[in-house]
């Protein structure tokens, strides 16, 4: 008992240990609750051919990614030439979810714009961003208030979705893909998801 | 008796003065004003049942915005928070109950976005460590006073042996305890 004055100091270096767990953690990152779900179904206008839908049961029996982007998103960028580049490696086959590409915009008022003005507005600025940065989508559709992005808890772009054959969501990734996750990461559990059929 | 006299008239006045402040105060209050104007600009898709908006405004300062993580959804400005203000509303609108929407948002974004986490095991030590705490405490406390009053206790009765010696050394040095306390003094 003679180390009892030890007990505090003891007791403060658990304290720290603890604080300093807390400081490797992002509180951005916010844990979904989608994985291992199935992907929420929507029906949504295609960029390259509005007046077509697209939903998830195209993509059935494909192990593929649903990737979140809008032309105002500033990640993005950064985020882009890794996606052409998994495009032409044909790694998996990524679809593109358009998020509020108007509305989203701090710099466009969109407020009493009418739908198909925004739609219209939408599809050009998309097609263009595309046409600029390179486009590696399979498709790209248009969720133009963002609701599609509610329902898979979108809550800022980018936003990477990895969806396994039977429509299960089995990993989300937050902010843009680095080689590094790519790597590590995603490719192992594309591998993986292939696999399990 | 002159200072009762004005104590008296002191409180009476503040207490004349106090109901005097009060019904000029209530008066304006009680008066039919009309509700505030909304302001277009600033005002965005409102409920148009006062009573809907209140529900979906008090329902939205429970429910926490992923983007500005200290605000609730009513009020962070981000994009993100006016739809789901949006939604909340809606779907009040639409007669679900209030219980549908915190579960629509908790099925897509999780108990990120609840301000009060629900019990369960994850979150055991959450609801329960402060009770833990106080208690376990309290306990600790209790047993520490108590191993102390018995100690105590001990040493109050003196055994025959040191009630002789303590007897001798009284006899002895009579002089010495008040000798000793002047100089630890200075």
């Amino acid at each position: 008992m003679k180390a009892k004055f030890l007990v505090p100091l003891l007791l403060f270096f658990g304290l720290a240990g603890f604080l300093a767990f807390g400081l490797t953690l992002n509180p951005r990152e916010v844990p979904s609750p989608l994985i291992d779900k199935p992907a929420p179904d929507f029906s949504l206008a295609r960029l390259d051919q509005p007046e077509q839908t697209f939903s998830l049961k195209e993509m059935q029996g494909e192990v593929w990614m649903l990737n979140v982007w809008a032309s105002w998103c500033v990640a993005c960028r950064e985020e882009h030439p890794l996606l052409v580049q998994m495009a032409k490696r044909k790694i998996v086959p990524v679809v593109g979810l358009n998020y509020k590409e108007v509305r989203g915009d701090g710099a466009i008022n969109a407020r009493g714009m009418a739908l198909e003005v925004e739609t219209g507005m939408a599809i050009e600025r998309a097609r263009r961003w595309l046409t600029d940065h390179g486009d590696p989508y399979v498709l790209s559709v248009l969720d133009i208030d963002g609701r599609v992005g509610i329902d898979f808890g979108v809550y800022g772009v980018p936003e990477t979705f990895l969806i396994d054959r039977q429509g299960t969501i089995r990993y989300k990734h937050i902010g843009p893909i680095t080689p590094d996750t790519l790597q590590n990461v995603l490719i192992p559990k594309i591998e993986e998801l292939r696999r399990a059929g | 008796m002159r200072v009762d006299a004005s104590y008296a008239v002191l409180r009476s006045a503040v207490l004349v003065s106090a109901v005097a402040l009060s019904v000029g105060l209530a008066g304006p209050v009680r008066a039919d004003t009309p509700a505030a104007v909304a302001d277009p600009g600033l005002a965005t898709a409102l409920a148009a049942d006062p009573k809907l908006e209140a529900d979906a405004m008090e329902l939205s300062h429970k429910l926490r915005c992923l983007v500005c993580q200290n605000q609730s959804i009513a009020e962070s400005n981000a994009p993100l928070a006016v739809d789901l203000r949006d939604q909340v509303r809606e779907q009040l609108a639409a007669g679900k109950s209030k219980e549908d929407v915190v579960d629509y948002l908790v099925e897509r974004y999780g108990d990120f976005v609840l301000y009060e986490p629900p019990f369960k095991a994850a979150t055991a030590l959450l609801w329960l460590g402060p009770a833990a705490l106080l208690f376990g405490g309290a306990a600790w406390l209790a047993f520490r006073l108590r191993r102390r009053r018995d100690e105590v206790a001990a040493q109050k009765t003196l055994s025959a042996a040191d009630r002789t010696r303590a007897r001798a050394l009284l006899e002895s040095a009579p002089g010495a305890a008040h000798s000793e306390s002047p100089e630890s003094r200075s």
